[in-house]
């Protein structure tokens, strides 16, 4: 297949209004780290994003970062570094559960999947960290919305609907992050042994305290461990500890800064389900659902090969074994079900994203529509008509 | 006056009574107001210098009645303004002579509070405040805290994505609601969210968020509560320039540290709240910080500590920490006061809403100096410093020939300027009538039209809120066609006053 890789958003303009008068349709990828996951788009071309790439704008006391859509996240977390901050949504690596290697991916996929990891419970998703983009529409003409700066509501907030939009809407040519401190250290407290309904009762319950938690996972597949992230000065990391600890009675182990650190990167990539089943699937539903949403699914005779909680149980994240499943996990679900990983077949036989009703479903297809009526990018990626 | 509406069509008023026929079939009687001097009360929201009477008044209070209201809105082809507690500084509920006025504020109940999920489900009509009074016994809050948060509805909250003195910390409306009920155009009926976290497609809940009751009609929210932090502390930093105030901001953050709040008033400001009610503010100061630190307890105390020492280091002539809540709310009682303190001294004044890079902050206040002299009209400045939300607060009497067409300039003036600096025209208050004809200091014909192609996915004859956010008005089919550049349809000119 060909590859287009304009490099920057003059080039990207004429590749797409080139599509378009060609009537052929392209498929968007920055680094490539995510091809394996949406539905397969039948396009004549690829369209590469990885030649816009480099950081323009900096300033780390305005907590911003401006940035080519094409930069790889490595790049942006180590400049980020430098000065002690961070993308603080957490972006995954997907490298490992979709089988390619670990380390890949630009800043303008993460906002495209609209990624989002264990912080996303207290600091918000990609989403909310979008202040401001510039694009190419599939009408193949350049636009703008946001800007630089912290608030801004002046007109439509098309930045969250450009995050997690997969590259179906327009195609990102530069892009505005808020940036935010690091925190000075972290610990986790960790309880082993609890089954998955007494650990999203224990999650639910720590997401209600003002210990300010900033991670809340269950590893039923690690010993059962339920991990309680906590971040900030050292003095008030202490403080908040002790506090977790008088309020949960029983056994719990304490994971210093490295082993919290490594703890939440597993998480985070899913570490613990890799390799296990022919699939992945992750729901997102109510925390305090999570378990009995698992359970559920298990005596329906969902072949589950391995689970893991996040975000105090609103994250649910499934390996399954091969198999026609995606209407026994959806049916009856508060909540949404997208297959994240799965062998192409499974993925052209069934709906890697969550089904809409009928009148939200018919509204997307305008919302597309009104991006992209020739539907030349990355046409059905995430389910039919968009 | 400047402002231009969209002309009322004659078809429309000739219909009137037949509308109001057909609404009082859907509603109870007393619920559709059709009376002048009833109608009085809803001409015009906060933005008082626009007033409008509508066609007619809707009152509904169930959703089943507003999903017939909107299809009988579309199959009359009439225009729909949605309003919640009429609290817009920004004239995004200002009614339209042939459009109904659609009132939500008989959808003020809160319908379950989920402790569990740490959310709550809610009528549009429930004031912001209402939903933090309600989760207080259990130690719980809703964060956004704009400053009309006693009036102000949830619903208009939505629709203006309103934000408030900690969202620097704690993000805007947008980033604390899960969930949305929306009627469209038409009737349709969508659920946006839930209790869960992200959504499955396009996040059209972020869209409709901040998108000033153009898209769609709000009728249940899904909000996110939060845990109280555990204690708050107030600093008063006072400086000798705006520079060293500015420059000790930029310090804050620069240290790694997001305070809860972290306010700034320039001097006119700060001697405005000093004579209005004297709390204790410097009055010879040039500029002035309130820093709040939330949060648990060791780390606040850390915290106020560093932050002094970073303040001192900004050369502040005055440093301190509140010792007390008592204290700590003396801190904000000038703060929270000072645009009645402003308007005391005004006789009126217009309340600007920009937004800029923090670090231009010197630049554009100096700018706004010269601009005040160019004009002729005072200008006070209260300030969100931490996320560079400039509120210049325009004095002006409403009674003096050509001072209001003079305040307008002034403050269109100084909303250029925070474009041209990389700012935005709006931080909170939304675009509305009032910032409408400056969209295109900051946006191209293609990203308006871009804006406008996806509120044509919504409402493709519009029918919901027209004359609001955009400067003209296109035809959607015009705006579908592809690399085929019509003109503009512009408002035909209405005369307002």
């Amino acid at each position: 297949m060909d590859v287009l890789a304009p490099r920057d958003e003059v080039d990207l303009e004429e590749a797409i209004a080139a599509a378009v008068a060609e009537g052929s349709a392209l498929a968007v990828e920055g680094e490539g780290s995510k091809r394996g996951f949406g539905h397969a788009v039948e396009a004549r071309r690829r369209l590469s994003t990885a030649g816009m790439r480099g950081v323009s704008l900096y300033e780390p006391a305005e907590l911003v970062l401006t940035a080519g859509a094409g930069t790889p996240l490595r790049e942006i977390q180590g400049l980020l570094d430098q000065q002690g901050q961070q993308l603080a949504f957490e972006p995954a690596d997907y490298g490992l559960i979709l089988g390619g290697p670990a380390g890949r991916g630009t800043i303008g996929g993460a906002i495209a999947i609209n990624a989002s990891g264990p912080r996303r419970i207290k600091a918000g998703a990609a989403r909310d960290h979008l202040l401001g983009f510039r694009a190419v529409s599939g009408r193949g003409e350049p636009f703008k919305s946001g800007g630089r700066v912290m608030k801004n509501v002046t007109g439509y907030d098309l930045c969250k609907l450009m995050a997690g939009s997969h590259g179906t809407l327009g195609i990102v040519s530069e892009l505005t992050v808020k940036v935010l401190p690091k925190p000075e250290t972290e610990e986790t407290v960790v309880f082993a042994g609890l089954d998955d309904a007494a650990a999203v009762v224990l999650m639910t319950g720590a997401s209600g305290l003002p210990a300010e938690v900033s991670g809340f996972a269950h590893l039923p597949e690690e010993d059962g461990r339920t991990g309680l992230r906590l971040e900030g000065p050292a003095v008030s990391v202490a403080t908040r500890r002790e506090a977790l600890l008088g309020h949960f009675r029983g056994e719990a182990e304490v994971l210093g800064e490295t082993a919290s650190r490594a703890f939440w990167e597993a998480v985070r990539d899913v570490r613990p389900l890799a390799g296990r089943g022919e699939q992945l699937w992750r729901l997102s539903v109510a925390p305090a659902d999570g378990a009995a949403v698992v359970a559920r699914l298990a005596e329906r005779g969902v072949p589950i090969a391995g689970r893991l909680f996040d975000w105090a149980g609103g994250l649910v994240w499934l390996a399954v074994e091969a198999g026609r499943h995606g209407s026994a996990i959806r049916e009856g679900l508060a909540g949404h079900a997208t297959c994240i990983a799965a062998p192409e077949a499974v993925r052209a036989a069934e709906p890697v994203f969550h089904p809409q009703p009928p009148a939200l479903a018919a509204l997307s297809r305008r919302v597309k529509e009104s991006f992209d009526p020739k539907r030349v990018l990355n046409p059905g990626r995430m389910g039919e008509g968009l | 006056m400047s402002l231009t509406m969209p002309a009322p069509e004659a078809a429309i008023l000739e219909n009137r009574d037949r509308l109001i026929r057909r609404l009082r079939a859907i509603l109870p009687e007393e619920s559709v107001i059709a009376e002048e001097v009833a109608m009085r009360a809803y001409e015009c929201d906060a933005l008082t210098m626009y007033r409008q009477l509508p066609l007619v008044v809707a009152l509904p209070e169930t959703v089943p009645q507003v999903q017939e209201i909107m299809a009988l809105a579309a199959e009359m082809n009439v225009k729909v303004v949605p309003r919640g507690a009429g609290t817009s500084l920004s004239g995004g509920s200002l009614p339209l002579g042939d459009g109904i006025l659609l009132a939500m504020g008989k959808f003020n109940r809160i319908l379950e509070i989920d402790y569990d999920n740490r959310s709550a489900r809610v009528q549009p009509g429930v004031a912001n405040l209402a939903i933090s009074d309600a989760v207080a016994e259990r130690g719980f809050y809703y964060a956004p805290d704009p400053s009309s948060q006693i009036a102000c509805s949830i619903g208009g909250n939505v629709g203006e994505n309103s934000g408030g003195v900690h969202c620097l910390k704690y993000g805007l409306t947008t980033n604390n609601i899960l969930g949305l009920e929306v009627v469209l155009m038409g009737g349709e009926i969508v659920r946006l969210g839930g209790k869960h976290l992200d959504s499955e497609g396009y996040d059209l809940m972020g869209l409709m968020t901040g998108s000033e009751g153009l898209l769609g009609v709000i009728t249940e929210v899904t909000v996110r509560l939060l845990r109280k932090p555990e204690i708050a502390r107030g600093l008063l930093l006072a400086f000798p320039t705006v520079e060293a105030g500015a420059g000790c901001v930029a310090d804050i953050i620069a240290a790694g540290i997001v305070p809860g709040g972290l306010e700034m008033m320039d001097g006119p400001a700060i001697r405005a709240t000093e004579d209005f009610q004297p709390c204790g503010y410097p009055r010879d100061a040039a500029s002035l910080l309130i820093c709040e630190l939330d949060g648990e307890a060791s780390e606040v105390d850390h915290l106020v500590g560093r932050v002094s020492e970073i303040a001192r280091a900004a050369g502040a002539t005055t440093i301190r920490a509140s010792q007390s809540e008592e204290e700590r709310l003396r801190f904000w009682a000038g703060r929270k006061n000072s645009f009645p303190a402003v308007g005391a001294i005004g006789p009126d004044y217009l309340c600007m809403d920009g937004t800029i890079p923090r670090g231009r902050l010197a630049e554009v206040l100096a700018g706004m100096s010269e601009l005040a002299e160019k004009h002729g009209l005072r200008v006070a400045n209260v300030f969100h410093a931490g996320d560079g939300n400039l509120h210049p607060l325009i004095l002006y009497d409403a009674n003096r020939p050509g001072d209001i067409e003079t305040a307008e300039a002034f403050g269109a003036d100084i909303l250029k300027l925070c474009v041209a600096v990389g700012g935005v025209l709006t931080g909170e208050h939304g675009v509305g009538v009032e910032k409408r004809d400056l969209m295109g200091t900051m946006f191209t014909e293609a990203d308006l039209d871009q804006q406008q192609r996806v509120k044509c996915a919504f409402d493709p004859e519009h029918r919901l809120n027209p004359g609001k956010v955009f400067p003209t008005l296109r035809r959607c089919a015009e705006l579908g066609r592809m690399h085929v550049r019509g003109g503009a349809l512009p408002f035909p000119d209405l005369p307002r006053f």
